[in-house]
């Protein structure tokens, strides 16, 4: 019988990648929810109103995308439209040729991931650095991020040290403050050579044409610093409508990332160098990347679009703490990467069909979201879909329904089934051939069969 | 969670009792404690026969066409204005809320809403329909409460802590992680094994570090993974029904 792969990954995660994925996600869940709860009366009713204000965005995106063009136009931005993900790569390749640009620096971005742009740039020549240290240590690693915020969760530091000597970094040292410090010294050069700077956005307003970039190392203001040109690559969904929503998002984006009331760094683009400005990019470039948006957004989940990648749902989730973040295949992890990778699959649905079956259905995800997406319903929407749609991924493992909803419909039939299950009590059950029995037993025990006793004490009671 | 379900009794106190396909097959105990519970209440039982299952086996395993069919059937069965109660927090938030997501883009959508519209969780129905705060009897134990997860955003943990922590002699230890899934999940525990069970495996270790002498809970289906995760390692632990613990209170104080 076919096997789910995430839980097949699970079995193979070593020890202290679980352990190290445990204890970030743990704390940083349990910080999380104190201070949101210690800080606000009512910090479910700010998720509520997050939640519909995002919703309103993202049905009403034929309004506020032409709006929020406009804007930057008129800020003096250059504003391009990609459809896939191969027109966004496209287009970030050609900004960099019309300058003869080589060298860029990166700051975090989780859609610059999704598109594989630092492997795109590379194929062609051109030299795309990562700047956030989690993304850097991945990037020469040749690894992939785990989390969405904490792209080296699954790493600890004693392998991030032999990485560095690797790389010529510095002799071995596990130090976590000589990590960065190399890392900072090593960097400074890059963001001089640098010809284009590339952020992404966490929010968009569509009132002001304004993007906000939040981090706390600072390196997106280094990335744009001495460069000439910065590419913010966005998705569509990431407008919010009026500049002072940022800072009803704010507050929730810090706190349910990494317990923080503010990010370290938290700055507002609107466009490129003034005149009137002594320093900063000469030229900007937006590029809105769809990339199946619009497909989810035709769908029944397209609630799934109102996610700010704060990680919440990541850190609660206890699927996420045991499978750990490349058990999902996905560059979105987690509970909202079970729902939003198979749809921004598209036609390669089937290929990600099992994720939604990565759940307990436990709702925990839906408890933390700072934009309160029905992340449960969700999945089971993607399970209905999976199913329809004979996506052999999906069902591996899951006992076919169709001879139990035919007893199950029949109470005859049933009561049958309530005295032919005794047979457990009388067979070792590692005999009994199903699979999803076989599965229960090897590491639970069943509890004695009572088929029909319930039924026959209330029969009796009722006797005068 | 939407809670504009939860039709009052009438004065009469009649109810039907949705007994629940794992009681019905695993757990009588369960099932009969909650009638002589209600009973003592005052109130008036109707167990409608051809009940089954409510559908959220198949449900939860994607097969929503099987899933709606045993729901039709439920629907059928629990027919007319009483309120259905069950001992389980699962089943009714199945009945209540997975149903009507399965019957979205149905006809007889407007049917399921009627089931939905009057269906309650044990405790949520004693403490929050009838008004039952305080617990009568005695049941001298340490107990550790497991709030299961489909009683998420509803009034059923509360009300089970505030039965539980009423009893005489009853102390209720708080467990570490408590918002964290036992890992049952329906299907999901036969299909994830690995997943499931270390899942199971932490929840076991929150539940014996504060050494409870029984874990209590509002759904047997997270007790009967937790139960036989523990009976397989040899170090089994005693698990209750919410209902089985008021009973037994009761039967303590000589008053059933």
């Amino acid at each position: 019988m076919a096997k789910q792969l995430l839980d097949q990954f699970t079995a193979h995660v070593p020890a202290d990648t679980r352990a190290a994925v445990y204890l970030g996600t743990k704390t940083t869940h349990e910080k999380r929810t104190k201070m949101l709860f210690d800080q606000f009366a009512d910090p479910n009713r700010l998720r509520q109103l997050a939640g519909e204000i995002k919703q309103h965005v993202v049905e009403n995106l034929d309004t506020y995308l032409p709006q929020v063009e406009a804007k930057l136009k008129a800020n003096g931005a250059q504003v391009h439209w990609a459809a896939t993900a191969e027109e966004a790569c496209a287009a970030v390749l050609k900004i960099m040729q019309d300058r003869g640009a080589t060298k860029m620096v990166k700051a975090k971005t989780m859609v610059s991931e999704e598109i594989e742009l630092a492997h795109y740039l590379e194929k062609r020549g051109i030299e795309a650095l990562e700047t956030d240290l989690g993304e850097f240590i991945v990037q020469i690693d040749k690894d992939h991020p785990s989390h969405l915020v904490r792209p080296i969760i699954h790493k600890n530091r004693r392998e991030i040290a032999q990485s560095f000597e690797r790389e010529g970094l510095g002799a071995y040292n596990d130090d976590p403050e000589t990590i960065t410090r190399r890392a900072r010294q090593f960097l400074r050069h890059k963001y001089l050579a640098a010809d284009v700077g590339l952020t992404g956005a966490n929010f968009v307003s569509a009132e002001s044409g304004r993007l906000v970039v939040v981090t706390n190392e600072g390196n997106s203001r280094f990335s744009l610093a001495a460069t000439k040109c910065h590419i913010a690559l966005v998705g569509i969904e990431k407008l919010v409508p009026r500049d002072r929503d940022l800072g009803l998002f704010l507050n929730l984006l810090a706190r349910s990332a990494t317990a923080q009331q503010l990010t370290v760094y938290t700055e507002f683009f609107s466009g490129p160098k003034l005149p009137s400005q002594p320093d900063g990019p000469e030229e900007m470039h937006v590029i809105f990347v769809d990339n199946n948006r619009t497909e989810v957004l035709a769908s029944d989940c397209r609630e799934i679009l109102r996610c700010i990648r704060c990680g919440a749902c990541l850190n609660v989730c206890p699927v996420y703490r045991q499978a750990s973040g490349h058990a999902y295949r996905s560059v979105y992890p987690g509970p909202v990467g079970a729902v939003l990778s198979p749809l921004l699959a598209g036609a390669h649905f089937a290929d990600k069909a099992d994720l939604p079956k990565a759940s307990s259905l436990c709702g925990a995800c839906n408890e933390v979201c700072p934009v309160n997406i029905p992340i449960p319903d969700l999945l089971l929407r993607l399970r209905d879909k999976g199913k329809r749609e004979y996506a052999p991924l999906a069902s591996a493992g899951t006992p076919p329904m169709g001879g139990w909803s035919v007893i199950a419909t029949s109470p005859a039939a049933w009561k049958t089934a309530l005295f032919g299950g005794k047979i457990m009590d009388y067979l070792p059950t590692k005999f009994i051939p199903v699979p999803a029995l076989q599965a229960w037993q090897a590491k639970r025990t069943l509890p004695k069969w009572r088929g029909g006793e319930f039924r026959k004490w209330m029969k009796n009671r009722r006797k005068p | 969670m939407d809670l504009s379900h939860r039709k009052l009794p009438g004065t009469d106190k009649r109810v039907q009792l949705m007994a629940t396909c794992l009681c019905d097959a695993f757990y009588a105990d369960a099932a009969r404690a909650t009638v002589e519970v209600l009973e003592y209440i005052g109130c008036r039982l109707e167990f409608p026969e051809g009940q089954t299952c409510c559908g959220q086996p198949a449900f939860n395993g994607g097969d929503w066409a099987a899933s709606r069919k045993v729901v039709r059937h439920t629907v059928r069965t629990f027919a007319g204005e009483l309120p259905v109660i069950i001992p389980s927090a699962s089943c009714a938030a199945m009945v209540f809320h997975g149903a009507l997501l399965a019957f979205e883009k149905e006809p007889d959508l407007p049917e399921v809403r009627q089931l939905a519209n009057r269906t309650w969780e044990l405790a949520d129905f004693i403490v929050n329909a009838l008004g039952v705060r305080t617990w009568p009897g005695r049941y001298d134990a340490k107990v550790a409460f497991h709030r299961s997860c489909h009683s998420r955003g509803t009034e059923t943990g509360p009300a089970a802590l505030t039965l539980l922590s009423s009893i005489a002699g009853t102390t209720v230890v708080p467990v570490g992680e408590a918002e964290q899934c036992c890992g049952f999940g329906g299907t999901f525990s036969v299909a994830f094994p690995n997943v499931s069970t270390s899942m199971g495996a932490l929840k076991l270790e929150h539940v014996r570090a504060v050494q409870p002498d029984l874990l209590v809970s509002i759904d047997m289906s997270c007790m009967m993974h937790l139960g036989g995760l523990a009976a397989k390692e040899g170090k089994p632990i005693r698990t209750q029904h919410l209902a089985q613990v008021l009973r037994d209170s009761l039967k303590n104080g000589g008053l059933l």
